[in-house]
């Protein structure tokens, strides 16, 4: 993706990267942003690059729910399984990314498995307390009369406890969404995927700032509207928590 | 009493009514099956103390079986026992005739009506899903739940239209409470347990829905558990009220009356209170009584409805002073006269009859008719 440098251009001006052969005069003179070397380079760059982040944290928090929500209901049962999944996850949690990327390429190899094997252990701990902290909170009479109307456990469970813990839920996916999104930018430290890869490219290219405004930007409204979303979801999907008051 | 002599038990046979599309509570089909406690203990793993012995009692199908004593006397335990959200470890429970022992727990549930204190009313669920949760549970077609829904809410004094789509946090604490009765109401239950329904209820509220839980249950007529641990509520609750006493031993089980004119000993004398005579006052309205006659002189300006209870028209002579009441109907025709003469000669008179129970000697009965006399004279001298 690093262009070469055309001679005329590097005449013209400091040493800016050329994408493409219609480098502006914005983009010469490295103005604060060119939008222009946005428009540009979308297709090429940056939707690619965004479509690979979205990926990215689609698949680790999917994962990582559906991990999360096992352990939280197995949680919810046997009382004993949550201290040390409370362990494990913290452990995971704690371990520095840029480590844990570089630790699983030896077994794993530098690509999209150990990439999300990483972003995956960073949910957990955020999922899993937040599943299991709402199922705990569903009040004990409800789970009485659920019981003592006749309901199964499983019945009780589907019907009662996961739609009354589905707010803690998606309090707890939105953490995890927007931190996924933040930590998929440094994969292309062992996967070439993702917005962190024109946000390194632009770091290591100079003084070049349009490409990390861009990208950095594209990062950080990505989480925005990820957030929006599954707030706009749990207002669709929990219109009863809003009900307060006659 | 209040609805002993107009129900049925269809026993066993009652069940078999679940399946068949063509039943309705409102039209009078209502169901209702015997209960019987037999022998019933409960003792849990590690504990020294039953938490319940050896309990025994029988509630005929459609009276109402009110379960009080104090804390830690296990009413709250035994109601549970029923329905088997505790395993009993000892006796058997018959509803309708049948062990609930032999039951399927899911199946026997979905039979018996439920209402806790705090409702336990699904927050994520509208009035109306709430009140189909049993015919949901049970495979009802959703053109019948709707219908069922409907005539419930109309039954509790919910317009439908308006208060189906709401959802729990939007009703008051009565409407809640009525909610969940409608709610343990669905599936037409020949047997409803309650705990406490209206302990979280203001004391005005829940003289109302008192008031009305008794009119809804002379309509539909089901055989109740009903626990509390108020006396007075009991009272003015039960066709039979069972008292227990500390680790779950039955004191005394008989008609409120019968209890408060003979309790069986101390324990139960000194739980129903010493103003017993008092609150016998409250069994008795005054179309039951034989009035006196209307004297033009003495006649009060203080007026009592006829359904009124003895104890509010004394209440009423305490608070306008003088000797007596005039009893009123509903359209304000004078029907006579009640004095203090006449409260005090109906406490001893019931005083003085013989208790009903096997052993009917009992040393609490005998000072009571003194204490209602006291009472009549207390209220004489603070008329005067």
């Amino acid at each position: 993706m690093t262009g070469a440098l055309t001679p005329a251009i590097a005449a013209a001006g400091p040493v800016i990267p050329n994408y493409g052969s219609q480098s502006s005069k914005c983009v010469v003179h490295n103005h604060f942003f060119c939008t222009d070397w946005v428009s540009h380079n979308w297709g090429s760059i940056l939707w690619p690059a965004l479509r690979q982040h979205v990926l990215l944290t689609a698949i680790a928090v999917a994962i990582g729910f559906a991990i999360s929500l096992a352990l939280a209901l197995a949680a919810h049962r046997y009382r004993v399984i949550e201290r040390p999944t409370v362990l494990i996850t913290t452990f995971l949690y704690t371990i520095p990314a840029l480590a844990l990327f570089e630790l699983l390429v030896a077994p794993v190899g530098a690509n999209i498995y150990s990439a999300e094997i990483a972003l995956v252990s960073y949910t957990l701990l955020i999922l899993f307390r937040n599943i299991l902290t709402g199922l705990r909170e569903v009040p004990e009479e409800v789970l009485d009369a659920a019981e003592g109307m006749g309901m199964t456990r499983r019945q009780a469970l589907l019907r009662v406890e996961l739609p009354l813990a589905l707010p803690a839920i998606v309090a707890g996916l939105r953490i995890a969404v927007v931190t996924i999104i933040a930590l998929a930018t440094i994969v292309y430290t062992i996967y070439d995927k993702g917005l962190g890869v024109p946000i390194h490219a632009a770091l290591g290219e100079g003084p070049f700032k349009t490409e990390l405004i861009a990208a950095g930007g594209l990062t950080v409204l990505l989480a925005l509207g990820a957030d929006a979303l599954l707030v706009l979801a749990q207002r669709a999907l929990t219109p009863w928590a809003r009900a307060k008051g006659g | 009493m209040k609805t002993a002599d107009t129900a049925h038990n269809e026993g066993s046979s009652a069940f078999a009514k679940a399946g068949e599309p063509e039943y309705g509570a409102a039209q009078g089909q209502s169901r209702a099956a015997e209960l019987e406690l037999s022998g019933v203990s409960k003792r849990y793993a590690g504990q020294r103390e039953a938490a319940i012995v050896d309990l025994s009692l029988t509630v005929p199908a459609g009276e109402v079986c009110v379960l009080v004593g104090p804390s830690g006397s296990g009413k709250t335990t035994a109601m549970r026992l029923i329905n088997r959200l505790i395993s009993i470890t000892g006796g058997d429970i018959l509803l309708g005739g049948r062990s609930v022992l032999e039951r399927d727990a899911r199946e026997l549930r979905r039979e018996i009506g439920y209402v806790i204190q705090q409702t336990g009313l699904f927050p994520h669920q509208t009035v109306g899903e709430n009140i189909a949760t049993v015919p949901g549970l049970l495979g009802w077609s959703k053109q019948r739940i709707g219908a069922r829904v409907q005539e419930l809410m109309e039954l509790i004094g919910l317009d439908p239209q308006e208060m189906a789509g709401r959802y729990p946090a939007q009703l008051s604490g009565g409407q809640r409470q009525r909610v969940g009765v409608a709610r343990a109401l669905a599936a037409d239950p020949p047997l409803m347990l309650m705990d406490e329904p209206f302990g979280a209820i203001d004391p005005i509220n829940r003289a109302r829905l008192q008031d009305e839980f008794l009119s809804l249950q002379a309509k539909v007529k089901k055989t109740i558990v009903f626990v509390t641990h108020d006396i007075d509520e009991a009272i003015k609750m039960g066709d039979r009220i069972a008292i227990l006493r500390d680790g779950g031993r039955l004191a005394q089980y008989d008609t409120p009356r019968e209890i408060l004119i003979h309790p069986a000993d101390e324990f139960v004398a000194e739980f129903v209170g010493a103003d017993r005579a008092i609150k016998r006052l409250s069994l008795t309205t005054l179309d039951e009584l034989q009035l006196m006659a209307p004297d033009g002189e003495k006649l009060g300006a203080a007026r009592v409805p006829a359904k009124a209870s003895v104890r509010d028209a004394l209440s009423t002579i305490l608070t306008a002073g003088g000797e007596a009441v005039t009893v009123v109907d509903a359209q304000d025709r004078v029907q006579g006269m009640l004095t203090l003469g006449l409260i005090e000669q109906l406490l001893s008179q019931e005083a003085a009859q013989p208790a009903q129970g096997a052993d009917g000697a009992d040393g609490a009965g005998s000072t009571d008719g003194a204490v209602a006399r006291a009472v009549v004279e207390q209220t004489r001298e603070a008329a005067r």
